[in-house]
């Protein structure tokens, strides 16, 4: 008809989603949650978080904020008692002072934290190095936020910790930024000080920054966590990402921390006060108790963690699955090359066979490969359970590959 | 008492099915340094017994409990202990405990039936030199014993899957 374009000479649909959005890949994990919602009796060790309620005290004090009517907006940086226990506990815990005013900033969950952190620093196409394997959301919010992420590789010969000699090689004159993750998830590694003060060392010799994600500092079972930010001459190129989730078994309440230099948090804030716009109020009062009160918990918390870690640490090692001593966090990271599958083929058949969950390696990095993630926070009955069912699938495949 | 000695009572309360190897495992040490000190806490009566915690209820068995409330009159040198520990004796009493308050001794009782339970009281429990008196609750329903709730409560359940 006349005046019509003819139909061979539409335009071509438009994208609607970003180039950006588009170039993620879909989340390894994904495939397992929808595999596991179709079946029954299934034993997982492929969460990310504590088996225990929050202490009964802190939430009481939620629950008393709630009915005092506290449910409107708190400040952008966040509560002025919450940051000012924060300060203090940091203070107290590492010798770190942090101004409360200007230095730390109350986000939602250690997830915001990174997630603004790195797009307050980066230029497109500046450069972050971190670890593989290493946390899921590393990668992608480096990717977001238009920077390019440098994987290092780590070896379970080197108890999966990240080596500055790596690092130095992967330096580059576009490295604006080292990410780490100390106590690390998936592995369960630990840095000692020497470690990253040769990490210290590099960041020094670059100029670079140092995002250092410690949500696991609590979580220590051998030696002390040391705290990045207090190594000599850190503070001043440290952002320090942590939270309540793991050491409080806070997870859904979502509440973190930023601590920086000023001129970093300032960049920080300003997309924070126009995304988030600030953290759960009922989630800071939970918090501001939590560091008041919160010491026992904690501490009872992390002893049944020890023992449930030495009992599926020396269980995995037990069926034939060699594993590194995870030294924190609470996974370990057992290989599965005695079975000669790979680490998605393990899980996949595992879960199947035997209705137990774990996470492939592999999700969290190339260097993940021939591991799969086992969480052990979770109760004893159930990691024996698992480990006896662990067992039976290994001796089958074994055998099978031996036959 | 020492740290490891009040970590190996802990889990045994919580789980008497525990074996030394394990309990080693958890605490890391040797098995041989927990096998001999579980054995001096058993010599030494500080681990009494190991009793697996059953719901009868559940089972079908209709069982029946009472908590006696006794009045006692203490006895000339010897206190309450002479008459506890003879109430202790009878295989009927299943715990008898010496309290502040209102009354002396609480002891639980169980037997087959309620007459079962009321006999006992009337022929063997009251009648006891010392015994002033006592008050007989039947139990209803048992909703927490030895630290375990009984019913099925809801219990808020983790995502099985998380980063």
């Amino acid at each position: 008809m006349k005046g019509y374009p003819a139909p061979s000479s539409a335009p071509a649909a438009r994208e609607r989603l970003s180039e950006r959005v588009r170039g993620i890949a879909p989340s390894g994990i994904r495939k397992f949650f929808d595999l596991i919602a179709t079946m029954d009796g299934v034993i997982s060790l492929g969460v990310g978080e504590p088996d225990f309620t929050t202490p009964w005290h802190i939430r009481e004090a939620a629950i008393y904020s709630l009915e005092r009517g506290y449910t409107m907006y708190t400040s952008n940086h966040g509560l002025p008692e919450l940051r000012q226990a924060i300060s203090q506990h940091l203070a107290t815990r590492y010798g770190l002072e942090y101004d409360w005013r200007s230095e730390l900033l109350v986000t939602v969950g250690v997830s915001e934290g990174l997630d603004i952190t790195v797009r307050a620093i980066l230029d497109p196409g500046d450069e972050v190095i971190v670890p593989d394997p290493g946390y899921v959301s590393y990668a992608p919010c480096v990717a977001l936020a238009g920077g390019v992420v440098v994987p290092v590789p780590t070896h379970e010969a080197d108890d999966f910790r990240v080596q500055a000699r790596a690092i130095e090689a992967a330096v580059t004159p576009r490295t604006k930024a080292i990410l780490i993750g100390y106590p690390n998830n998936p592995t369960g590694a630990v840095m000692g000080r020497d470690d990253l003060a040769a990490i210290a060392r590099i960041a020094e010799e670059h100029d670079l920054l140092v995002l250092s994600d410690e949500i696991y500092d609590r979580l220590t079972y051998v030696g002390e966590h040391t705290c990045f930010a207090a190594l000599p001459g850190m503070r001043e190129r440290t952002v320090l990402l942590g939270g309540f989730s793991k050491a409080y078994a806070m997870t859904g309440w979502r509440v973190g921390y930023v601590a920086a230099p000023p001129d970093v948090l300032a960049g920080a804030v300003k997309i924070h006060q126009y995304t988030a716009l600030c953290a759960p109020m009922m989630g800071q009062k939970a918090a501001v108790e939590a560091l008041r009160r919160g010491e026992p918990d904690v501490a009872a918390m992390v002893e049944e963690y020890d023992r449930r870690r030495r009992v599926i640490v020396k269980g995995l090692r037990d069926v034939g699955l060699p594993c590194f001593e995870p030294k924190g966090a609470f996974y370990a990271f057992p290989s599965i090359a005695p079975t000669g599958l790979g680490d998605e083929e393990f899980a996949e058949q595992l879960l199947v066979e035997e209705k137990v969950a774990v996470v492939p390696g592999s999700a969290f990095g190339a260097c993940g490969r021939g591991h799969v993630r086992c969480c052990y926070a979770t109760s004893m009955p159930k990691i024996e359970e698992a480990l006896e069912r662990i067992g039976r699938f290994v001796s089958r495949r074994v055998a099978a590959g031996r036959g | 008492m020492d740290e490891m000695s009040r970590k190996i009572l802990e889990l045994l309360q919580e789980d008497a099915c525990l074996t030394p190897e394990r309990i080693a495992v958890m605490l890391g040490q040797d098995a041989e340094v927990i096998q001999a000190e579980i054995e001096r806490l058993e010599r030494d009566r500080i681990v009494i017994g190991r009793k697996a915690l059953i719901n009868w209820e559940r089972a079908g068995d209709e069982q029946v409990w009472a908590i006696i409330e006794v009045r006692v009159s203490p006895q000339r040198d010897v206190g309450f202990n002479s008459i506890a520990n003879r109430i202790a004796r009878f295989p009927e009493t299943w715990s008898v405990y010496l309290l502040s308050g209102t009354y002396d001794l609480a002891v639980q009782v169980f037997g087959r039936t309620m007459r079962e339970v009321a006999s006992f009281v009337s022929e063997k429990l009251a009648p006891l030199e010392g015994v002033e008196g006592t008050t007989t609750h039947f139990l209803m329903k048992r909703y927490k014993d030895r630290g375990v709730v009984f019913e099925d409560l809801e219990v808020a359940e983790r995502l099985p899957i998380t980063p």
